[in-house]
């Protein structure tokens, strides 16, 4: 073993979950799918005195539609997400970005509120949810709120929860008529973290012609967070070609340089895949 | 440091185990149940030497603390091979695909495989690789690997059954 020493908590109901949260505060954290958490305690890059294992919490997993949204409950695991059929036929971005999470093993235990609570800046189901204007519905014993994804991502590994909070699922909007959907990333081996990677999903426009209703396009890998490319999502819908919006996107994130790639790279990759992604995307979207 | 007693079924045989919280499975079962076929490698979920299976799905033994798995059932690459220590159809083919030299990773591989072929029988090459990938061996350069699922996968074909 290599992680300090901690106490495990083990509740099985999420009243009993806010009730630690709220005695521990910054002591404790919460132990969802443990597939980053643990590696980071067992490197030792943190360390609590509490680990609440929300894995037992009843009624905190599962998948449900309701007007319009499909709810995913947090402690879904990634690989309920990729085999539900009604996950693919109504949120067609969250199942194709979900195999692009670690390898299989990871995904039998990782938990899509963890993978979103985490907040890694590399990770998919973030910009999934910032792409998509997913709802976070957090809970504490203050009471329940919710959170508007683009409200929810501060920095890397840093989101807007407080301590006492828990995320208890995330709602998606159910897909359009007419809409596609295409996730790009280049990584170093199928699993790895992304180097760059591009979520998007566009709406075609009612009538004939080259139109479209809505266009979004969020970036993992680049930034502290997922980020939403605004002025290439504008270009799209101007009619500007996929060249042009590419090298919008590329112009307006601001990746670092680090020991995997220069930022450099990163931009120029960002604006390929950001044009293969939405060529896909807006293919489907017209076949209706 | 506190320690907790919990049971748990490991290879179809009930196991109460005395553990810190911290303990994660893969110490329980090499230490506790005295399993060492569960590898430890990296202990932070790269490697996956010490991938088992828990209530039939492969998981990172080293990324769960045993408590959690208090209740539920465990597969080692112990609990694969028939009590008289014959092999497995995937260990089979790892032996003759040279898919292991040094043999540290395998049981990690072995756990792997099992798990991927019975979900998925009829593998591409490219499903192959992909599975594989959460397994690493710095040995074989990973072909007699790829070899061995394929021709596993071939063996464990309804109507090839023996």
């Amino acid at each position: 073993m290599k992680p300090a020493p901690f106490e495990w908590h083990g509740p099985e109901r999420l009243e009993e979950v806010l009730a630690l949260l709220a005695e521990y505060g910054d002591d404790a954290k919460v132990l969802a799918g443990g597939q980053s958490l643990v590696p980071m305690l067992a490197l030792r890059l943190t360390r609590f005195d509490h680990l609440v294992d929300v894995n037992r919490v009843e009624g905190l997993a599962g998948i449900s539609r309701l007007d319009g949204w499909l709810r995913v409950g947090a402690t879904t695991r990634h690989r309920v997400l990729e085999r539900d059929p009604q996950v693919h036929e109504a949120v067609p971005l969250l199942a194709r970005a979900t195999p692009h999470v670690g390898h299989f093993q990871i995904r039998n235990r990782g938990t899509l509120g963890g993978a979103v609570a985490h907040a890694d800046p590399a990770a998919e189901h973030p910009a999934v949810a910032l792409a998509l204007d997913a709802v976070m519905e957090v809970s504490s014993v203050r009471g329940a709120r919710e959170v508007a994804a683009r409200d929810f991502f501060e920095g890397t590994w840093a989101t807007v929860l407080s301590p006492d909070e828990v995320l208890t699922g995330v709602r998606f909007p159910i897909r359009a008529e007419r809409s596609g959907f295409a996730v790009e990333e280049v990584a170093r081996r199928h699993g790895d973290f992304a180097l760059v990677g591009v979520v998007c999903a566009v709406t075609a426009g009612a009538g004939a012609g080259d139109r479209l209703d809505r266009a979004a396009l969020a970036l993992f890998g680049v930034g502290g967070t997922p980020v939403r490319a605004t002025t290439a999502e504008r270009a799209l819908l101007e009619g500007a070609s996929l060249e042009e919006v590419g090298m919008a996107a590329a112009n307006e994130i601001d990746p670092v340089d680090d020991l995997h790639a220069s930022a450099r790279y990163r931009r120029k990759v960002a604006g390929v895949l950001v044009q293969r992604a939405l060529g896909r995307a807006i293919e489907e979207a017209r076949r209706g | 440091m506190a320690e907790r007693t919990i049971e748990l079924t490991v290879n179809g045989e009930a196991r109460t185990v005395v553990v810190e919280d911290r303990t994660t499975l893969a110490d329980a079962l090499r230490e506790q149940c005295h399993l060492t076929g569960t590898h430890l490698g990296c202990e932070h979920g790269v490697c996956g030497a010490c991938t088992v299976l828990l209530d039939g799905e492969a998981v990172r033994s080293c990324l769960l603390f045993a408590v959690q798995a208090a209740g539920s059932e465990v597969t080692t690459i112990e609990g694969l091979s028939p009590a008289d220590g014959s092999l497995t159809t995937v260990q089979e083919a790892f032996r003759e695909c040279h898919g292991l030299q040094c043999g540290f990773c395998t049981p990690g591989f072995v756990v792997s495989v099992t798990a991927f072929l019975a979900e998925n029988p009829t593998p591409t090459d490219e499903e192959i690789r992909e599975a594989l990938s959460g397994n690493l061996c710095r040995c074989t350069g990973y072909q007699g690997i790829i070899k061995a699922v394929r021709l596993a996968a071939e063996r464990l074909q309804p109507a090839n059954a023996t």
